[in-house]
């Protein structure tokens, strides 16, 4: 038996809203402009809701179900029941990442969701690259691609800079202000069809980059904090309780690894799976010129971002070396190799204490996550990494107290340091 | 003066310390959540007895103590670093610290670079799971200690989480092991725990500090301990302060005491938690709902000098005995309800002889048991009848309202929600053994807060704000209420919002259901927890219908049998031991290790006065009968048989040896590696069959708790199979599985596929044994004799293209063959059953399933009720590919959804599906099959396994199941 709601269609795109859960607050807004400004009528960007989401997802999805798949699908609902969107007009966007583990299903739970909640008139449209839900996959053109490609670049480069600038600037709130501003300007060059060309990408960054740097800092050792984890909870503020707003407020520098990072993943495993597997060269060809390409704007981004005096994350081919010995990249499951790559990458470049953030029960991360945990430790003894489970239930209060332990652990090897 | 205080999730500590860093003053106390007040009080009393002025150095530590210190302005430091700390300055050599307290364990690694370790939220463990233990042998924590010194023998008790563990100990208790190797083995749980859990593969050596309340006051976990680790630790003075004292000596900032207490006053009367509607607006509302449900009565009459042919049932459930007696009318003449105490044979004769003795005249025309208890009652008393006890419920919520549409009972222990069509249960939820939110939930929390349970509950019908505390396992909500009694909400909110977890515990995490329309409009509720009225009018609002809550709610069970007495026997005479033989009735016990397998089972054998005999606490019928079990229509028994003879079968090492882990995908994949390796020249060592031995042989190297068994027992194989030195092991990481066609791709698991990734960064023995786990797909036969060769001639170059391919070509034959083998036989059952009339159960899982350590013997369960039993597997081919509503991705469910849908199709042929623990995929599996199931009119019955499972419940469960069938059968 299957749930069948609508397909999301060409023709809605003029005069529905499509809604899309907020996964990352900065890189989302530049996907907002592209679409937007590629011929959708109208995007939302879902918060944490009205009334308790996750309480909602609960009530129609699978209790044992992923923790993110939960929220997801108590934001939707709630934004239907919100009264702000007329529900005959709005449709829904899931991605699906296409790969072995239950993150594919979400866009079937949310489907069933839908159909239980008397929603079953909503279409819901797959962002997904594997030719999954072929009639469904939302509506692009290549110049929404491209604008979509630009913007979470830029928003990654802006996120990056933010998160270096903010526990040493000097006037409080400079970095957070220049963060609005250049959002502001970003959002503006999309809507208007500038800039997102692959070959603007050097001057606009130099242009972002040089004015972070402008910002007057005070540049104390603070202590450093990686966040990796499944995709979700890393940089959903719902999803991991406001994780990298608890670890600024211990006085931390944070980094989290962009965004852009989790497409290139999935980008080189496509590549990868003609090598492992032999799976259809063409796609496998298609995927590593993609590859290629964001690799190449990486490259330029780290470099204006180290010629500025800012840490910067290496080439992604580069990142792809780092698992080795620890887990090979035929490990494609959820974040899988990449996870693995970001934390060995983060405490080569001073950020040896990680919170490694998943939800609850996901099998993925038992392999990638808690699994190579020890391995990792073995390379790197100052390797200070704190597993959080994510969950409905688990407490904003246990999962600050294990943050804490690792802080503590952190602040004394920053003091020995010294 | 520094002062340290630490608050726990039990117990505030708080010690004061000189100029001299002597202590002056130190105090250890259960808090019982009230920390704002206890907090303030301490801090008061400290600065008026031992502070002069009113500064002193002050830093808070603890679980509980961290919200507690933003509000108090005053420095916080992370529990475990306090308790470095004071380790460093107390007792510098110390290699290691393992500190267990009330709801937390912890190991600090202090030499070869420092490492701190938490258990995660899963783990329960610890000093409340110590506590629960305790309370459950009716003892108190000192005495449990003294019993455990006398044990001689431990029992295997799930350590994972208190729950898990209850449903070990209380099947222990009820057979009448000895309290001292119940207590002893609870101790001995908890260092397993701690080991596996936050050791993760790190060897605790050296000195060994233990800290911590349990440590400090269990001699016996303390020697667990040290047998377990071959160390000799120790447990320091002030071990109960290590914290208390790590924060007084971390502290560097004078804080003014009086300041503190105050902000301390101002926040407990805020009230900043996330709340609910009340559950009552007014009290008209109440009455009017109160009112109501007295109307749902049993009529009751007295005992006259002819009340004749009496109908009694007895529901002997895991922790009381129920009696309901009624007249030839149906009337309750008698009721009777109290805790079984372990055993309920001598209390029942005791009450039975009051009731013959009372009532002279009476005469008894049938005696029905019910419940866990059933066949004890019915060997030792003769009883007429035996009902499965969710039949027994079925049977009494229909006498309340003849159209029942669905029935929930929530009892002290466990929860039972039955659906009802066409007068006939069609489908069972049972709770699982992870989630607990029934009776003895809300008992355990009045008790923490000091409240006796009935009070706790009337105290939240007209709680204001209600917390929201979600729908989770007493774990969890253990830091929920804190977190909220912290935020300012009261018992009266606490009270309420425990009632309405249990409800959206009862309603989303077992029943699954999102509307009242699914649930249905005509619903009973039973079972002694809806006595609780703030739980009745919880389930009401929360489904917005009105429900019937018969008067006697908790007797159900009891009732229905009764009923059931009066419909089968009229005016029979009873064949129930009469007053006579009652009164020279002795029953005598005898816990005995069952010497037929491997398994050793511990079995209690009661024999009574008349000779009768009655055995429990096996897995087969061999004690009972004999000879082992009849197999012949098992074919998880034919698969795992096939197996071992393949492993038995090693060969010559011509080449050298291969070791292969005999776990997760390899109970498919043996035929196709041991034909491979074997055409090769190589001899092949495979693994032995799990066992729990063999389970704790690895369970040091796991890195996450919460995986499933299957793949925890991995560590084991791979250990075992390092015992014998195999030139090297093979196990390849596979994506993807093989394509059998039936859905839309066909991956493996990602524990499936990458586990061999964990066990290589994991597990020591692999240090020193070449360990080949390459990535390949064999779903792609073409694609794989090209690549195959290139991998293997990496490690193996001596091996030429040629032979590997002609291998790969045996190991291809051997696996088709193996998979037609098994088609074969399941042909060959499923016709052989239909000869015989049999029931045939589809007992469906993954092919690891098979592994009787990871089944616990189900399989055998289901032959000994007489059904036949095949396999997911056996069916491929049967049906073709359909559309199914989740993404079909993953070969062995695919093969699941596939038997679903076979089973609709067949008369005779029933699913019942194994899931283990942790299993993420199986949240989306089970709904599907589910569904597939019942759009075929077919009952859908899940059987959570994991280290430990409990029988008794499946035993219900699986006699429920073929109740409901054989009702439907005859209602057709």
């Amino acid at each position: 038996m299957a749930y069948l709601t609508p397909n999301f269609t060409k023709e809605m795109m003029k005069d529905y809203t499509v809604l899309i859960p907020n996964m990352c607050p900065i890189q989302f807004r530049m996907l907002k402009s592209a679409m937007e400004s590629e011929g959708y009528h109208r995007v939302e960007l879902l918060g944490s809701g009205d009334s308790n989401v996750t309480q909602l997802g609960l009530k129609y999805v699978h209790n044992d179900t992923c923790y993110p798949a939960l929220i997801v699908i108590g934001q939707f609902l709630d934004a239907l029941n919100s009264g702000r969107y007329d529900v005959h007009k709005t449709g829904l966007l899931i991605s699906q990442s296409g790969g072995g583990c239950r993150a594919s299903n979400y866009i079937k739970l949310l489907r069933k969701a839908l159909v239980r909640s008397g929603y079953e008139y909503v279409p819901v449209a797959s962002f997904n690259a594997s030719g999954l839900e072929k009639g469904s996959i939302l509506p692009f053109t290549v110049r929404m691609i491209m604008k979509a490609f630009a913007g979470i670049q830029y928003g990654d480069l802006i996120a990056a800079l933010r998160n270096q600038v903010v526990p040493y600037e000097i006037h409080k709130g400079d970095a957070e202000a220049m963060t609005e501003k250049w959002l502001g300007i970003v959002d503006g060059w999309i809507r208007q069809n500038k800039n997102y060309m692959v070959s603007s990408f050097k001057k606009v960054f130099r242009m972002i980059t040089a004015d972070f740097a402008s910002v007057a800092v005070n540049r104390v050792p603070k202590v450093k904090v990686g966040v990796v984890g499944e995709i979700y909870v890393k940089f959903s503020p719902t999803g991991n309780n406001e994780l990298q707003k608890f670890l600024e407020s211990q006085d931390c520098e944070v980094n989290l690894p962009g965004l852009m990072g989790y497409l290139e993943y999935c980008c080189a495993n496509w590549e990868m799976d003609t090598e492992f597997y032999g799976l259809s060269p063409l796609m496998g060809r298609a995927a590593g010129l993609v590859l290629d390409l964001m690799n190449h704007a990486g490259n330029i981004m780290s470099k204006v971002m180290k010629e500025y005096g800012f840490t910067a994350p290496g080439s992604f081919k580069d990142l792809m070396k780092k698992p080795e010995g620890i887990l090979s990249l035929g490990t494609k499951m959820g974040e899988g190799w990449l996870l693995t790559g970001e934390m060995v990458e983060l405490i080569e470049n001073g950020y040896s204490n990680i919170v490694c953030a998943q939800p609850f029960g996901c099998l993925p991360n038992h392999i990638a996550g808690k699994g190579v945990i020890n391995k990792i430790r073995e390379r790197f003894p100052e390797a200070n990494i704190t597993p959080v489970d994510y969950d409905p239930s688990a407490t904003k209060v246990n999962q600050e107290n294990r943050i804490k332990l690792m802080l503590a652990v952190a602040k004394e090897n920053l003091q020995n340091d010294q | 003066m520094r002062i340290g205080l630490d608050i726990g999730s039990t117990t505030i500590k708080c010690v004061v310390l000189d100029e001299q860093e002597n202590i002056v003053f130190s105090t250890y106390e259960r808090h019982h959540s009230h920390i704002l007040e206890l907090g303030g009080a301490l801090l008061k009393t400290v600065r008026e007895k031992y502070v002069r002025g009113d500064k002193a150095i002050l830093a808070i530590s603890g679980s509980a103590g961290m919200g507690l210190a933003d509000t108090a302005e005053i420095p916080f430091v992370q529990e475990v670093y306090a308790t470095r700390v004071a380790a460093s300055r107390l007792a510098p050599d110390t290699d290691c610290v393992i500190e267990l307290g009330g709801e937390d364990a912890k190991i600090l690694f202090l030499t070869h670079g420092i490492e701190v370790r938490m258990n995660g939220s899963c783990a329960g463990g610890t000093g409340a799971f110590i506590d629960q233990m305790a309370t459950l042998l009716k003892m108190s924590s000192d005495e449990m200690d003294r019993e455990a010194q006398k044990a001689t023998r431990t029992y295997t008790i799930a350590s994972r989480c208190g729950v898990f563990a209850k449903s070990d100990v209380q099947p222990l208790i009820n057979q009448g092991a000895q309290a001292g190797d119940i207590a002893a083995s609870i101790y001995q749980a908890v260092v397993n725990q701690t080991i596996a859990g936050l050791a993760q593969g790190r060897p605790i050596e050296g000195n060994v500090l233990y800290l911590g309340g349990p440590l400090t006051f269990s001699k016996c976990l303390r020697d667990s301990f040290d047998k377990t680790l071959g160390v000799t630790g120790v447990c320091p003075e002030n071990s109960l302060f290590y914290v208390a004292l790590g924060a007084a000596y971390y502290a560097d900032r004078e804080i003014s005491l009086s300041e503190a207490e105050k902000r301390l006053a101002a926040y407990s009367s805020t009230a900043t938690y996330l709340g609910m509607p009340p559950l009552f607006e007014t009290r008209e509302d109440y009455w009017e709902f109160h009112n109501r449900h007295m109307k749902a009565s049993v009529p009751r009459v007295e005992f006259t000098e002819d009340t004749k042919n009496v109908h009694i049932g007895i529901d002997s459930g895991s922790t009381t005995i129920k009696m309901v007696i009624i007249d030839r009318d149906g009337n309750i003449l008698h009721t009777w309800y109290r805790p079984n105490d372990g055993n309920p044979v001598p209390l029942i004769r005791d009450e039975m002889l009051k009731v013959y003795r009372e009532h002279p005249n009476m005469t008894v025309s049938s005696v029905t048991a019910s419940g866990y208890g059933e066949e004890l009652m019915k060997h030792a008393f003769h009883c007429d009848f035996g009902l499965v006890e969710t039949v027994a419920h079925f049977t009494a919520a229909r006498h309340f309202l003849p159209d029942v549409d669905f029935i929930i009972d929530i009892g002290g222990q466990d929860m039972k929600c039955f659906r009802i069509e066409d007068g006939a249960i069609s489908n069972i939820f049972l709770n699982e053994a992870c989630s607990s939110g029934c009776g003895s939930f809300l008992q355990t929390f009045a008790e923490a807060l000091g409240y006796d349970v009935q009070e706790f509950a009337r105290m939240g019908l007209y709680a204001k704000k209600p917390v929201d505390l979600g729908s989770r396992c007493t774990v969890f909500m253990n830091s929920s209420v804190k977190q909220a009694q912290k935020d300012g909400a009261t018992v009266e909110d606490i009270s309420a919002g425990l009632s309405i977890s249990v409800v959206k515990n009862a309603l989303y995490k077992v029943i699954r259901c999102a509307s009242p329309e699914e649930l249905g409009r005509k619903v009973v509720v039973q079972g002694g927890t809806f006595y609780n009225e703030a739980v009745l009018r919880a389930f009401e609002q929360e489904m917005g219908i009105e429900v019937i809550r018969p008067d006697i709610a908790g007797l159900m069970g009891a009732f229905g049998a009764a009923l059931h007495g009066l419909e089968h026997a009229r005016d029979a005479k009873s064949t129930f031991l009469s007053a006579e033989a009652l009164e020279h009735f002795e029953q005598k016990t005898q816990a005995v290790p069952c010497q037929g397998c491997g398994n050793h089972c511990l079995l209690t054998i009661n024999t009574f006065a008349d000779g009768e005999r009655f055995i429990s606490g096996n897995r087969c019928d061999k004690p009972v009968t004999g000879h082992a079990a009849d197999d012949a229509l098992n074919l998880y028994a034919y698969k795992l048989d096939c197996l071992e003879q393949l492993a038995a079968d090693e060969g010559e090492a011509v080449r050298g040896t291969v070791g292969i882990p005999l776990c997760l995908n390899m109970y498919e994949l043996l035929p196709f590696w041991h034909a491979f390796w074997r055409t090769l020249g190589y001899k092949v060592i495979v693994s032995p069959v799990s066992t729990r031995k063999l389970y704790q042989k690895g369970q040091g190297t796991i890195p996450s708790d919460t995986a499933c068994y299957p793949a925890k027992l991995a560590h084991g194989h791979i250990a075992a199979l390092a015992e014998k030195h195999p030139d090297f092991i093979f196990y390849p990481c596979m994506s993807y599985n093989l394509d059998e066609k039936l859905g839309d791709n066909h991956y493996n698991c990602p524990i499936v596929a990458y586990y061999p990734e964990v066990l290589q960064d994991n597990c020591r023995e692999l240090q020193d044994v070449t360990f080949l786990r390459d990535f390949i797909d064999l779903s792609d036969r073409k694609e794989f004799m090209k690549r195959f060769p290139k991998i293997l001639k990496k490690h193996l170059p001596d091996l030429n293209a040629k032979e590997i391919r002609k291998a790969a070509e045996a190991g291809y034959a051997a696996y088709e063959a193996h998979m037609e083998d098994i088609r074969r036989k399941g042909a060959e059952i499923i016709s052989e059953a239909r000869k015989q009339g049999t029931r045939i159960i589809v007992l469906a899982g993954r092919p690891y399933h098979v592994d009787p350590e990871v089944n616990h013997g189900i399989d055998k369960l289901i032959a000994r009720l007489g059904a036949a039993v095949i396999t997911e597997d056996s069916l491929v081919g049967l049906i073709p590919k359909f559309e199914t509503s989740v993404l079909n991705q993953w070969t062995y469910h695919s093969r699941l959804y596939a038997a679903a849908k076979w089973c609709t199709q067949q008369k005779d042929a029933d699913l019942v599906q194994l899931v283990s623990f942790g299993c993420g995929l199986d949240a989306i599996t089970t709904d599907e099959t589910r569904e597939i199931l019942q759009s075929g009119g077919k009952l859908y019955t899940q059987l959570k396994i994991d280290e430990i499972t409990n029988l008794g419940t499946v035993n219900i469960r699986l006699r429920s199941l073929f109740a409901a069938l054989k009702e439907r059968e005859e209602g057709n």
